[in-house]
């Protein structure tokens, strides 16, 4: 892999997680628990799909063929989307939509707030401008794992089991990929193992609170940023390719 | 999810630092905190504002309607508006 084409993929995947996640949190629009619920998860997908056009944008420049941001966002195969298995989980029930969101924003904070430090100025110039929203995203879901598991018996259940689900595939979040190692190498790309301690420590810290618990059976799930995903990914994929696969380069 | 309603709360948003909080709208969220985070979420949205505050709908004391009389003492006395006074043309806009 040239260095061209890791910073490509390096990009990308972090656009990836944005998007897909974006694009799961979007799904509750109209269909959000609560009216105020629904506004703040929708305020959410907001924020991530724009920082997932920032980067798209950078990622077409990179790889200089003429495509745009769009194309990227919707046009490629299943394979060649390189997000977290975590965020292409369904929503379940408002249980799984927390967790995921809290496991995703803690990770998301830490990732941005080293990567300001990237020598590739415009990786660190997007991170800074995202940081602030992401810090949002942790404390309102935080402050909702806390409410829940700490909350009836009913909650508390509900929010136990959609942690246990979701667990195993938070360690791919502070996994290096080749593709990872490469970019840090380059001074580009960040230390995963730099933020992985830093990560469990603030995760631990609202579990506690929220009186859950973290599984220990120590199984994980990976595969995303190698372009292997669960079948979730595929569904995603067609609502949102759709219309672009049946009315080619269409427009509104 | 309990059937039971979260209660109704009252935001309140000052636009920028200076000026006072002036009522938004109102909202439901099941304490104090998740009240402020969806007034964020629901009124803020377009920087609207740079403080919330939230209280809760019961703790308003209101007067009631009916009770117009109130205000009718004050409807016939427009002495009490200043409008009376010849402001200079060098004051400008008041």
């Amino acid at each position: 892999m040239t260095k061209k084409e890791a910073l490509y993929n390096y990009i990308i995947q972090t656009a990836d997680n944005n998007l897909i996640l974006g694009q799961r949190l979007s799904e509750l629009c109209g269909h959000g628990p609560e009216l105020e619920v629904d506004i703040g998860l929708t305020n959410i997908a907001l924020d991530l799909i724009g920082h997932a056009r920032s980067l798209y944008q950078y990622a077409a420049e990179i790889q200089n063929l003429g495509k745009d941001e769009d194309q990227l966002a919707f046009l490629r195969a299943r394979h060649e989307y390189f997000n977290v298995l975590l965020v292409e989980q369904p929503n379940e029930d408002f249980a799984y939509t927390i967790a995921r969101q809290f496991f995703f924003s803690v990770f998301n904070y830490l990732f941005y707030s080293e990567l300001q430090n990237s020598n590739d100025s415009q990786l660190a110039a997007i991170a800074e401008k995202s940081l602030k929203e992401v810090a949002y995203h942790i404390r309102y879901s935080s402050e909702w794992m806390i409410r829940l598991g700490d909350g009836t018996d009913v909650s508390h259940k509900k929010m136990q089991v959609a942690v246990d689900d979701l667990w195993k595939y938070t360690a791919e979040l502070y996994t290096m990929s080749e593709v990872d190692q490469l970019m840090l190498e380059e001074g580009i790309g960040i230390d995963l193992n730099k933020i992985k301690a830093l990560y469990l420590a603030k995760v631990e810290e609202v579990m506690e609170e929220a009186t859950l618990t973290i599984p220990t059976n120590g199984w994980t799930q990976k595969g995303g940023k190698e372009g292997q995903h669960t079948e979730h990914l595929g569904h995603i994929l067609t609502e949102m390719q759709w219309m672009q696969r049946t009315y080619p380069n269409m427009k509104w | 999810m309990s059937k039971q309603d979260w209660p109704l709360w009252e935001v309140f948003i000052r636009s920028k630092s200076g000026l006072h909080h002036k009522h938004a709208g109102s909202l439901h969220a099941a304490d104090a905190e998740m009240a402020i985070e969806n007034a964020r979420d629901v009124y803020t949205r377009r920087n609207e504002g740079v403080s919330i505050w939230v209280v809760e709908s019961t703790n308003i004391a209101a007067s009631s309607p009916e009770e117009g009389d109130m205000f009718e003492g004050a409807k016939s006395k427009i002495y009490r508006h200043p409008t009376f006074y010849d402001i200079p043309d060098e004051v400008g806009h008041m």
